[in-house]
């Protein structure tokens, strides 16, 4: 009676909701691609087979079961375009993290050093896009990077250049659009790991001989690693899954696994090959990230 | 001639010595935040090796003092001088000055050992040097065991130590603490402060402490420089602060005591004579004090004074105190213990006299009391010599 009411308890419910979303939202449809990426193609509705289906019994079940079979993941292997799509996703998002970094890191550092009354305001603004919607402002890149768009004019205008760029449709404005759409996400976790530290550390290392410059680095920087760990892992891992962005400001030599992925689906119609590639993408992302953060845990462990 | 405070033995007082060279000095220095004036055109000289303590209440423009000798502000006007040189326009990083800070500022990412080599490793000393200087440090701090941890697996006071040891491993020419114990319990606060003079004298560095706690400046500094509104009250050591402040903002911030006002009526060799209207035997009567004291300052008959005395030099009796004539007391009045404050080594009387006005008296408990001669509503006389208080002009 005890254990049970400890069970059902309000800390039971406080800890169990949040797994249950997790539950529910992630691990469950994780299984259902895991399962259909085990499968073959067919033509009928869902688009595959075997369909599990426990109604004809145990034994047909278990039928069903044997017929899963490995040949997606060796056909990703075995076609090139599959990893030259996830290198080339990589790569992008690993770029684009850089530059959203470089962008990223002066602007949450501006922040965090300007007057108190001012935080605010620029905190809003970082956040503002975000009443938008995210398509739209894709979509409104577009009207700016273009031929005849707003930046080749401007540029015209004042005769930087006598041609108008090409910028759209190139793997620049895939650059610019990630850059743009994931610096919030960057400047938010770096700021609030900057605005938190003490403004006696910058004056202690000035005051054992540091010059300004050389105690950021020596002393704002590595503090901030945290943050910057954070942010860049919260602008790459959906930039190297990203759609929207390629499909919209890319071209054809963009080559990204979300958008290789987009056609699987819906122009081939393959969902056990699209649901392997997506498989392939977790483990591609979630294992170096676990191996990232056992490795900081154990770095913290040592030192004690 | 009035009694001046004895010597101290042992002395080390070059602030008397009028050829003495002033190792830090302030000259006429004003520093305005916008509006606010924190310190207001004022002028210090310490000399080497002082333990020199800035004393008062928080927004009296210390640590602005201290910030402007570490060089992280400037001066509005007037200039800082250290050990000859201008420091105008050095930067922090170029002064042979460090700072313990208040909050330790230890580099959160370093291990004890990083931390205290951080400054030497600015200056490009060899590495088996800062490797020597650390582990002298780290013993002079007794924290040899705990070089490899970082500050947050520190407790408070070793943290402390830490952020001493940091601070002294340049070997500065000062070291500016900015209330360096704030953050201890009262046992480990005390304790450090004898570490910190046990430290300072063996080392022989000059110290200078900021703080607003006047025990912590009374048992550490050799000479204490009280603060308020931007400007030095007093600069004086801790004795002569505490029996001969110059005011009665400094007596009243320094430690208890009682202050009566008067009006004086004669002036003598030997000192003055007050009366105190309404504090006499009976209500209509003055209270005739006598103070030994130096006449020749700026106060003369006529005027109105202040009579100034610390609890402990106040004695209490049942009966009448020898030589003390009831009718016509002199420096003695009779009252009712109005409350008893028993602090285990000693006890405070408050003795209320006839207008009202309270008197307060220490007695230091040098027996184990079991029932207290002395109670609530009991009748006693309070008396004092002619040398237990001072005269205050303001």
């Amino acid at each position: 009676m005890n254990a049970l009411k400890r069970i059902f308890g309000a800390r039971f419910v406080l800890i169990g909701v949040p797994y249950l979303w997790l539950l529910a939202l992630f691990f469950i449809p994780f299984l259902i691609v895991l399962k259909i990426s085990f499968s073959e193609p067919a033509i009928s509705i869902p688009p595959y087979s075997p369909k599990l289906d426990v109604s004809n019994g145990l034994v047909a079940f278990w039928q069903q079961v044997r017929e899963f079979g490995f040949e997606n993941y060796v056909f990703l292997f075995e076609e090139p375009l599959f990893y030259r799509s996830y290198l080339s996703s990589l790569i992008i998002a690993g770029i684009a993290t850089l530059m959203t970094l470089l962008i990223g890191y002066p602007m949450a550092y501006a922040m965090a050093r300007a007057p108190r009354s001012w935080r605010a305001i620029l905190l809003m603004l970082v956040i503002l896009p975000f009443w938008t919607s995210f398509l739209i402002r894709v979509y409104a890149w577009i009207g700016i990077l273009k031929k005849e768009g707003l930046l080749n004019q401007a540029l015209l205008a004042i005769g930087v250049i006598s041609e108008p760029l090409t910028i759209l449709n190139t793997n620049a404005a895939v650059y610019i659009g990630i850059v743009y759409s994931y610096l919030p996400f960057l400047v938010l976790p770096l700021y609030a790991s900057l605005e938190r530290m003490d403004d006696s550390l910058l004056e202690a290392a000035q005051d054992l001989g540091c010059t300004q410059l050389k105690a950021f680095w020596t002393i704002t920087f590595p503090i901030s690693l945290p943050g910057v760990a954070a942010g860049c892992f919260l602008v790459f891992i959906p930039a190297v899954g990203e759609f929207v962005i390629p499909d919209l400001l890319g071209g054809s030599e963009t080559l990204m696994i979300g958008r290789t992925l987009w056609v699987e689906f819906f122009n081939n119609r393959d969902w056990p090959v699209a649901s392997a590639v997506a498989v392939i993408l977790l483990l591609i992302l979630v294992v170096p990230i676990a191996l990232f953060q056992n490795a900081q845990a154990r770095a913290e462990e040592k030192v004690l | 001639m009035a009694k001046t405070l004895g010597p101290v033995r042992n002395e080390f007082s070059p602030w008397t010595d009028s050829d003495a060279v002033p190792f830090i000095s302030f000259q006429n220095v004003t520093k305005r935040f916008g509006d606010f004036t924190a310190v207001d055109d004022l002028s210090l000289d310490i000399y080497e090796r002082e333990f020199f303590a800035l004393l008062g209440p928080s927004g009296c423009g210390k640590t602005t003092m201290m910030r402007m000798l570490a060089g992280f502000d400037a001066p509005t006007s007037g200039s800082v001088s250290l050990d000859g040189t201008d420091l105008t326009g050095t930067p922090p990083y170029r002064r042979p000055v460090n700072m313990m800070f208040q909050s330790y500022a230890l580099f959160p990412h370093m291990s004890v050992e990083q931390n205290i080599a951080f400054g030497l490793k600015q200056e490009r000393v060899p590495n088996a040097e800062v490797k020597a200087r650390v582990e002298e440090m780290l013993s002079l701090v007794k924290l040899e065991a705990f070089a490899r941890r970082k500050p947050h697996q520190l407790s408070g006071g070793q943290r402390q130590r830490v952020a001493l040891a940091r601070s002294l491993a340049k070997r500065p020419k000062v070291l500016l603490l900015d209330e360096p114990l704030g953050a201890l319990d009262k046992k480990l606060r005390e304790e450090t402060q004898f570490e910190l003079m046990d430290l300072q004298e063996r080392l022989g560095t000059t110290f200078m402490i900021v703080t607003h706690d006047q025990e912590e400046a009374m048992t550490v500094a050799n000479r204490i420089a009280v603060m308020d509104k931007g400007r030095i009250v007093q600069i004086a050591t801790p004795a002569e602060i505490y029996e001969q402040p110059s005011s009665r903002y400094i007596a009243d911030f320094i430690g208890d005591i009682n202050l009566m006002e008067g009006r004086l009526t004669a002036f003598s060799e030997a000192g003055a004579t007050m009366q105190c209207a309404g504090m006499g035997p009976k209500p209509e009567q003055t209270l005739t004090v006598q103070i030994e004291c130096d006449t020749t300052g700026t106060l003369s008959p006529g005027d109105a004074g202040w009579f100034a005395m610390r609890p402990e030099k106040v004695r209490l009796s049942q009966e009448v105190p020898d030589g003390i004539d009831p009718a016509n007391p002199v420096n003695a009045v009779e009252g009712t213990i109005y409350d008893i404050a028993y602090l285990g080594n000693v006890s405070v009387y408050h003795v209320k006299i006839n207008d009202g006005f309270i008197i307060r008296a220490t007695q230091t408990n040098a027996t184990r009391l079991v029932e207290r001669p002395l109670s609530w509503e009991d009748k006693v006389w309070l008396y004092w010599g002619a040398d237990a208080g001072i005269l205050l002009a303001s």
